[in-house]
């Protein structure tokens, strides 16, 4: 069989990411692994319910060694490029594929999750800048002190304002892996009718157990459980 | 019964489009909505005014040629159905309903309601085909199908290639239509031989056509007059990455 399809480019990266699906596969694989960055952040934080020394002892041990953490974060950094930039053009692809839009559209078959993808996105990585700012930098956190991360927890948390907008881009993130979560694995073909019910709640479970365990840190704080 | 009609009317590509509002007063409960709008039409030829243009052929959901939007919901309210398949009891007495042609860039306007659809023509003719010699009919169960495989082949078969999956998107993504067609060939062992290419070629194909990617939200499963389901995506993503690995790269083969 020759290869005469129509716009076939050379070369089978090139090609897979100049198509749609492509991007779409890109986007399920990175999203899937920074999930998995986000499920164990997660899992990680609940050990400030276990006071400032094991807490702290979990931060320092994270940086044992310098390499190991530089290359999670230049991974994770590379996901969030991808997934960004596959974002984009597939954003500004849907514009060009319809150029007129409806008069009166009327959405029947979709959850609210999944038609705010292209909103929860942003503001998800708008905190994740600030959270970095305020939580690992330590540049917009006032009583920041370099390797007290009990202390810097508590600190910022116990600002209102900074707890609300944490649980505010919490419940995005809920959303975002409650559609995205299910949504990878047919964008890399690995669904099928007899499981899609069953990765649908799985998909829902593990948005609430990952929006319970975050959320769990501020109302600790702020109750005064964690201090 | 009566219903007020706000239709989209549009000469041609080239003109601008604007919605009219009709008032069709004796509306039998009985009629589907293209006979709805035949009642019209005969009423603006009476009155020497130019009908309202819509697609139509078999008038009984299985031809695929009608489909318009009908308040912002492809083929409207009823699940499961295409227009002509739609009785006008659904509705309630003196309702408005807003008629909108497909909105796409691959679907471009010919007029009033109807749209040409082409592309879908062109995504087949890249590879939703078996190559096999024809002659005189195999015996009948010469190749064994579990009948498991017969039956989501056969589901996926049912595409009519309406493009409501398209309108209802809204990327305006034919991921529905084009993962039928790979799923219902590529599901059954006469389609094995050519799955890879298949799935390379018709993707590419829809792709070049402006059709939008596809995110999974469910909007065209839900307005389907066939109810194909979104796994047939998945199955389309599967063998167009699995193809684009395996298939020889231009100038390899």
């Amino acid at each position: 069989m020759s290869s005469i399809a129509i716009g076939l480019r050379e070369n089978k990266a090139v090609r897979l990411w100049d198509s749609t699906n492509g991007k779409k596969a890109v986007m399920a694989v990175s999203g899937f692994i920074l999930f998995l960055f986000v499920l164990g952040h997660m899992l990680g934080n609940l050990q400030v319910f276990e006071g400032p020394a094991q807490f702290n002892r979990y931060a320092q041990l994270l940086r044992t060694l310098p390499e190991g953490l530089w290359a999670v974060r230049i991974i994770l950094l590379i996901m969030v490029v991808l997934h960004i930039v596959a974002a984009v053009q597939l954003a500004l692809r849907k514009r060009t594929a319809r150029p007129i839009g409806y008069a009166k559209r009327k959405p029947i078959g979709s959850t609210y999750a999944s038609r705010t993808m292209y909103w929860s996105g942003p503001i998800i990585f708008a905190f994740i800048v600030y959270h970095l700012l305020d939580l690992t930098s330590g540049n917009l956190n006032p009583n920041f002190i370099e390797g007290d991360v009990y202390h810097n927890v508590i600190a910022s948390f116990s600002n209102p304002f900074v707890s609300a907008w944490y649980i505010f881009a919490m419940v995005l993130l809920a959303f975002h892996l409650r559609h995205g979560l299910w949504s990878m694995f047919n964008s890399l073909g690995l669904t099928h009718p007899r499981y899609t019910p069953a990765l649908r709640r799985a998909a829902t479970f593990f948005a609430v157990v990952i929006f319970l365990g975050f959320i769990s840190v501020p109302i600790g704080v702020l109750t005064g459980i964690v201090k | 019964m009566r219903l007020i009609l706000r239709i989209w009317r549009q000469k041609n590509r080239n003109t601008k489009g604007k919605f009219a509002r009709y008032e069709v007063n004796d509306v039998n409960p009985d009629m589907s909505m293209l006979e709805c709008l035949d009642v019209l039409n005969e009423d603006l030829a009476r009155r020497g005014k130019e009908p309202v243009a819509f697609e139509h052929d078999c008038r009984e959901g299985i031809c695929g040629s009608c489909g318009f939007m009908i308040n912002g919901v492809a083929h409207g309210p009823l699940s499961g159905t295409t227009v002509c398949q739609l009785t006008m009891r659904h509705f309630k007495d003196g309702e408005e309903l807003i008629l909108e042609p497909w909105r796409a860039r691959a679907f471009p306007l010919v007029k009033d309601l109807a749209v040409d659809r082409n592309a879908f023509d062109r995504i087949i003719a890249a590879g939703g085909y078996i190559s096999i010699s024809t002659g005189s009919a195999p015996d009948g169960n010469a190749i064994p199908v579990s009948k498991e495989r017969a039956d989501a082949a056969m589901d996926a078969a049912q595409c009519i290639g309406c493009g409501a999956c398209v309108a209802a998107c809204p990327n305006a993504s034919a991921s529905l239509f084009t993962g039928a067609k790979i799923t219902h060939l590529g599901l059954l062992p006469q389609g094995q031989p050519e799955r890879d290419l298949r799935a390379v070629r018709m993707v590419t194909q829809m792709n070049l056509e402006q059709f939008g990617q596809c995110t999974n939200i469910g909007e065209c499963v839900a307005v389907c007059p066939k109810l194909i389901p979104i796994e047939v995506i998945g199955r389309m993503n599967h063998d167009y990455i699995a193809g684009s690995m395996r298939e020889p790269e231009a100038g390899e083969a």
